[in-house]
């Protein structure tokens, strides 16, 4: 993994420097984090924070395709949802059942976005803002706007509490999984090709004779794949279906990604840089709370959400000169 | 579109608004149905009531159309409405504003607009000077200004009962809610300087073409910055109505959700999302139709949450019929 991340910096470092930037960030937080705080490195932490942040990661990664086509989902939080609350109510059947089918469910969600925007010509914007009332909606409607709890006799549970040969939670193994899936496939493929084509130029690819809706289609089936995803994690991990949860995850995942240094614009991104924007954002509470721990300061949680703002702008000062050198190049055409 | 669009704007304006009545017949189909179906719709009290809560939205969507006709959009407007509610009430409960009622009313009432200009500021320069994609620029205030409101008011619901703010939000002008008459008040200044000034026809000008505004010498970055300082304050105003009307701030729930609100009423009144297009009444007639439908599902006994899916299908269907028009 980690000779696979050096690779992608040196290959990165001239077209992106930002993806640089969130990396060394990170590296510069865990050193921290390690030298202040006693636990910090303690393999508790280190589990329980990835397991925790893996939903979060899979949302990111979606929402990185997404991005960059040029088009938002804004749906994923409340897919997220809905599918936790899909797969409470499949927990008797075990995982093995649970799992694919509440993925299903929000893939079904990406699809009905990918038609709206694709052959409806709705702006993503719009589409997915429209799916995401939906979404929350079907989610209260099919839970009673009740927590449903998952069934413990089950293994259902196991995914998100339990570890993989007593080591790593299943959760990462999962996510890990999907992570090195889907940048064989943006780096290595056709279709990942065609998702950055459309992302640099969406005219000009279509001119080119590129499957652009498929490739559109595949962004957004694979998100609320993402979601599903999450929102089986979300169940697994929390012994409930929560259709009340996910508000605010589509900006954490945009913020991810954005933090990770794909140009909002699409066409240009990097799957690693995402994973470690959504670490990083996920480490700066992590910090927080042993920071708190310690009794120097006393954050509120919202202190959080300003915080998160605060680095969100941070980063997108840095981005601009990246951005504006882009259009500075457009300009000159 | 007829060959009078380019010369005469306004009437145009009008004619244009007349021949996109989809919103209009929509309208009148929720009011007969109501009138057909909901038990006491034509109440005054229910008129009033509906009123008083469209207000709020009405205020907000008509900032959302300006911010929309430069192309752009506004996600912080929940945001600034949970800052600017926040301050009120910590203002006027504060020492000074005990010892000095008048002054603590007025500030009360200043100084929150002013937070929301702020974050108007922020938001516009961020758009117009940075070039930052008005989703992102104005995700940041989404995230954080909601953030700010709960650590100033360490996440309390702060009440309290002071007849004069409370106006605000439940006063009556000749039997109609106070916010009513100035939902139409503003919106009938926001119509004259989108139709009569420089800055509206400059504002139009961005959004239908931002590089031949630019090239032809327009104020685009000003144009564009005042575009978000008028919506944020037209928030922080909505705010401050909201706490009147509760007589209580709570900031995790003012505002919330209004951004998907605003967005409905200003697109179903046929704000276009590509810019270039600003109509006032149209924001006010979408928030009319948005909290109609609202009404009318939870009147008749449909759940909260099936109303969400309503509101969804409308979004949808608003902005389908819009660029199916555009082809």
């Amino acid at each position: 993994m980690l000779d696979q991340n050096a690779f992608d910096l040196r290959k990165y470092i001239s077209r992106n420097p930002q993806s640089v930037a969130v990396w060394i960030a990170l590296i510069v937080l865990i050193a921290f984090g390690v030298l202040r705080y006693e636990n910090f490195g303690g393999a508790y932490n280190i589990s329980s924070f990835l397991n925790y942040n893996a939903m979060f990661i899979a949302i990111s990664l979606g929402m990185c395709f997404v991005i960059l086509t040029g088009g938002i989902d804004l749906s994923v939080g409340s897919v997220a949802a809905f599918t936790s609350v899909i797969a409470a109510y499949l927990s008797p059947y075990g995982i093995e059942v649970a799992m694919p089918l509440a993925i299903l469910s929000g893939v079904a969600f990406g699809l009905f976005n990918a038609v709206c925007i694709v052959y409806l010509h709705i702006p993503p914007f719009i589409a997915t803002l429209a799916t995401m009332l939906g979404a929350k909606g079907g989610s209260l409607v099919i839970s009673g706007a009740q927590t449903i709890a998952v069934d413990w006799g089950s293994n259902f549970t196991q995914l998100g509490m339990e570890k993989a040969f007593g080591l790593v939670p299943w959760t990462i193994v999962i996510v890990g999984i999907l992570i090195v899936g889907l940048w064989i496939v943006l780096e290595m493929t056709s279709l990942g090709r065609t998702v950055l084509a459309v992302g640099g130029g969406e005219d000009a690819t279509v001119m080119m004779g590129l499957k652009v809706n498929r490739a559109k289609i595949f962004v957004y089936a694979l998100s609320g794949g993402c979601a599903g995803l999450a929102g089986v994690f979300l169940a697994s991990g929390f012994g409930a279906g929560q259709p009340l949860e996910g508000v605010g995850w589509e900006l954490s995942a945009i913020a991810s990604v954005v933090v990770g240094g794909t140009l909002l614009t699409g066409g240009l991104g990097s799957i690693p840089a995402t994973v470690a924007g959504a670490l990083l954002l996920g480490l700066v509470f992590n910090i927080l709370n042993f920071e708190n721990g310690k009794g120097w300061i006393s954050f509120s949680a919202y202190w959080q959400m300003v915080i998160r703002g605060a680095f969100l702008f941070a980063v997108i000062l840095f981005q601009t000169r990246v951005m504006n050198r882009q259009s500075k190049v457009e300009l000159a055409r | 579109m007829t060959s009078l669009t380019t010369n005469e704007p306004i009437r145009a304006d009008l004619v244009g608004r007349l021949k996109n009545h989809g919103g209009l017949i929509a309208l009148g189909v929720i009011l007969v149905f109501n009138i057909l179906v909901t038990p006491n719709f034509l109440h005054t009290q229910t008129l009033a009531v509906n009123i008083s809560q469209v207000a709020t939205i009405a205020i907000v969507a008509m900032g959302m159309t300006l911010v929309i006709a430069t192309g752009g959009i506004d996600l912080s407007v929940g945001a600034v409405m949970a800052l600017s509610g926040a301050l009120a009430p910590l203002i006027f409960m504060s020492d000074f504003g005990v010892a000095y009622p008048v002054l603590g009313l007025i500030a009360a009432l200043f100084f929150p607009l002013v937070a929301a200009l702020i974050c108007g500021l922020f938001n516009g320069v961020i758009v117009a000077v940075l070039k930052v994609q008005p989703i992102i620029a104005t995700l940041i205030l989404f995230i954080s200004g909601r953030g700010i409101a709960q650590v100033l008011t360490n996440g309390n619901l702060q009440t309290f009962s002071n007849p004069e703010f409370s106006y605000l939000g439940t006063g009556k002008i000749l039997g109609f809610p106070f916010q009513g008459w100035l939902a139409v008040a503003i919106a009938c200044i926001l119509f004259w300087v989108v139709n009569r000034t420089v800055f509206g026809r400059y504002l139009l000008a961005i959004g239908g073409n931002e590089r031949a505004a630019k090239l032809s010498g327009g104020p685009v970055q000003r144009v564009k910055i005042g575009a978000y300082v008028i919506c944020s304050m037209l928030s922080g105003l909505a705010g401050l109505i909201v706490v009147a009307i509760n007589s209580a701030s709570d900031a995790a729930r003012n505002g919330n959700l209004m951004e998907l609100d605003a967005i409905a009423a200003a697109v179903v009144g046929g704000a276009l999302l590509q810019g270039g297009k600003a109509p006032i009444f149209g924001a006010i007639l979408g928030a009319v139709i948005i909290q109609l439908v609202k009404y009318t599902l939870l009147a008749n006994g449909v759940e909260d949450e099936v109303a969400l899916i309503a509101k969804a299908l409308i979004i949808l269907a608003a902005v389908y019929i819009q660029q199916a028009r555009k082809e």
